[in-house]
């Protein structure tokens, strides 16, 4: 079962806390998602589910503050919508959002291109190879 | 239940297993039969790609992601033929007097690890690096600890070979790291250990152990179990728990053990770290050449931390610098010019952080944040800071909540840091790679699990050797100390060896 059966909600989420995940392409998009899944695969049942519902919660709960779902706020007021939950009071919830944090960030970070992409290119050549 | 026999078994091929596997494999050729248990896999010197997310998945427990129960730290450890020694950057440190001392451990003297500590470290060819091997992000390190006249010293690291890869932490891919599964379980195995990969300990009973034997996943790097995959009832006459902090007193617990040891799971501590992230306005050389050259330990009494260099890769270091979008991007962009400092907090056993276990039988760590410990950590990020301002950073990231300043400190408000400090606020989540303690030495059942040979109170069958046995805190890099402890225990099964069979 994919993590997000609607794929614009973790896109979105993805977006917003790596700008420049906007300009990934189909390809780009399904290599991360490829990332993503892979380290939930053999991840207890229990958490993907956390995951699930976390991605949820981040869809709707804007609809009480801003009248409107995750996916249809202005990028500004995703980011701060996701700051609340940073730093918000209970642990539980800045623990959860941490947790999804760090999966997007595999996903796009774990991605071989975007390690180019910031001029990470480290190789088992070492020093041999840098020069 | 497939049936199997042997006079010893060790559960684990870390520090502490490979060490005991090796010390007391001469006695094979006596003719008794030696066996390690190791629960991953054994990985051929080409499946070292240093690719991060493929080499974490394959070499660490849950793929460094190992969760305490509030979700609140990540815990890295090694799962593979040579357990953590596998993934660690190979510093090589004695055990610090004061920590010893304090440990107060009846029949263990500092003297006698330090002895141990430097035939091991010896013998894992543990040196300073030559200064033209030492890239730009350690040497900058030093350079602001002199300018803050901070004692800054060099670690021994234990390599043969190193091409400056700055993998180390996902596996050597030129083999230049002098781990166990390099140098202690490769000559135990010529002695006639036989290693038996991908076999996990479910239970231990009376010089007994129940023992799954998986098979490869499809596609997934490693070899094959040398056994058939299935379950096994292994008989051995001397068993020797080696699994590590976390899965050692696990394997006691489900076990039943906890009913006459009640120390048992208690007194874990783990260095809860952060890193420290300072931008140049130059490129250095960071992710090329060894990691991790220096430290400074002169803090770990006063404030509770100390401080390393590090180099890690891209989504361990977006996951450890705080906050998201544009701030945390401009910091991942300007990877080339990025200097990282590691801020370890020297915890302290208390009554609640502990090992323990869930209704199936897995390991459950409980872990609270003490105040010292995150007062440690914030200390610690100020002073990293300090020497990245003094080494010319233009800017540093601190994944603590500041002031005005967001995560992000200009080197216009460096004279301001003191200022800043005390407004600072830490919390977590935070990482851990040093899990210590759950089945501390001691005197007796009521202050703790084994003595100071590592034998487990009421079972003269069963010994532990590995960071478990710390009755609190080693406060450095532990895995020196860990081999040196694990040479006292297998000393001692060798005199008593004849009893015990």
């Amino acid at each position: 079962m994919p993590l997000d059966p609607d794929p614009t909600i973790l896109r979105a989420i993805v977006s917003t806390i790596v700008p420049e995940a906007a300009a990934l392409d189909d390809r780009g998009w399904l290599e991360l998602n490829q990332v993503v899944e892979a380290l939930l695969r053999d991840r207890p049942e229990s958490l993907k589910r956390q995951v699930r519902m976390f991605l949820t919660a981040i869809q709707w709960l804007p609809v009480l503050r801003y009248g409107r779902a995750f996916t249809r706020l202005h990028p500004a007021a995703r980011a701060r919508f996701l700051a609340h939950l940073q730093n918000d009071p209970i642990q539980k919830v800045r623990v959860g959002f941490w947790g999804l944090r760090t999966i997007v960030l595999a996903g796009y970070y774990g991605r071989p291109q975007a390690a180019q992409a910031i001029g990470y290119n480290a190789s088992p050549g070492g020093w041999e190879a840098s020069r | 239940m497939k049936r199997a026999a042997y006079d010893i078994v060790i559960v684990g091929s870390g520090a502490g297993g490979g060490t005991v596997a090796q010390e007391l494999s001469p006695l094979c050729r006596q003719g008794v039969r030696i066996a390690v248990l190791e629960k991953g896999p054994r990985f051929r010197d080409e499946e070292f790609s240093g690719r991060e997310l493929e080499m974490a998945g394959a070499l660490y427990e849950d793929g460094g992601g190992f969760l305490t129960s509030d979700g609140a730290m990540t815990i890295a450890f090694g799962c593979a033929y040579g357990g953590s020694t596998v993934v660690y950057t190979g510093t090589s440190m004695l055990p610090p007097e004061r920590v010893i001392s304090r440990w107060n451990v009846p029949g263990l003297t500092h003297a006698d690890l330090e002895c141990r500590a430097r035939k091991f470290m010896a013998e894992n060819n543990a040196h300073l690096l030559q200064d033209g091997l030492i890239n730009e992000n350690n040497k900058l390190f030093a350079e602001g600890c002199r300018k803050l006249n901070y004692d800054v010293q060099q670690f021994p690291v234990n390599i043969k070979g190193c091409r400056g890869s700055s993998l180390c932490n996902l596996g050597c891919p030129n083999q230049a790291k002098q781990g166990t599964d390099r140098v202690q379980l490769p000559r135990a195995e010529r002695n006639g250990v036989e290693v038996i990969t991908r076999s996990e300990v479910l239970t231990v009973g009376e010089r007994t152990l129940t023992v799954r034997v998986s098979a490869k996943p499809a596609g997934a790097k490693g070899d094959p179990s040398p056994w058939e995959p299935g379950d096994y009832r292994i008989d051995s006459r001397i068993v020797v728990l080696c699994a590590g902090a976390v899965n050692t007193p696990a394997l006691l617990l489900r076990s039943g053990m906890g009913r006459t040891l009640p120390r048992l799971g208690a007194g874990f501590t783990t260095h809860p770290a952060f890193i420290i992230v300072g931008e140049h306005a130059r490129a250095i050389t960071n992710f090329v050449g060894h990691p991790k050259s220096y430290y400074v330990d002169r803090f770990a009494e006063s404030d509770r931390f100390i401080l390393e260099t590090c180099m890690y890769f891209p989504f361990i270091t977006a996951k450890s610098l705080a906050g998201f979008g544009a701030p945390h991007s401009t910091f991942m962009r300007a990877f080339p010019r990025l200097q990282m400092i590691l801020v370890l907090a020297c915890d302290k056993a208390d009554a609640y952080n502990r090992v323990a276990i869930d209704k199936a039988g897995r390991p459950v760590v409980h872990y609270r944040f003490q105040g010292e410990a995150a007062r440690g950590l914030i200390r610690g990020a100020m002073a990293s800071a300090k020497i990245l301002f003094a080494a010319g950073a233009v800017r540093v990231h601190m994944p603590v909540t500041l002031d005005t300043t967001g995560t992000t400190i200009e080197s216009a408000d460096a004279m301001r840091l003191d200022e800043i400090a005390a407004k600072a606020e830490f919390k977590p989540p935070v990482s851990a790679a040093h899990p210590q303690g759950g089945c501390g030495m001691g005197s007796d059942p009521s202050d703790s699990v084994t003595d100071s040979y590592g034998r487990v109170h009421g079972h003269p069958w069963l010994s532990v050797a590995d960071a478990s046995l710390f009755p609190n805190s080693l406060e450095i890099n532990p895995y020196v100390t860990i081999m040196a402890l694990a040479d006292r225990v297998a000393q001692r099964i060798r005199e008593e060896v004849s009893a015990l069979l």
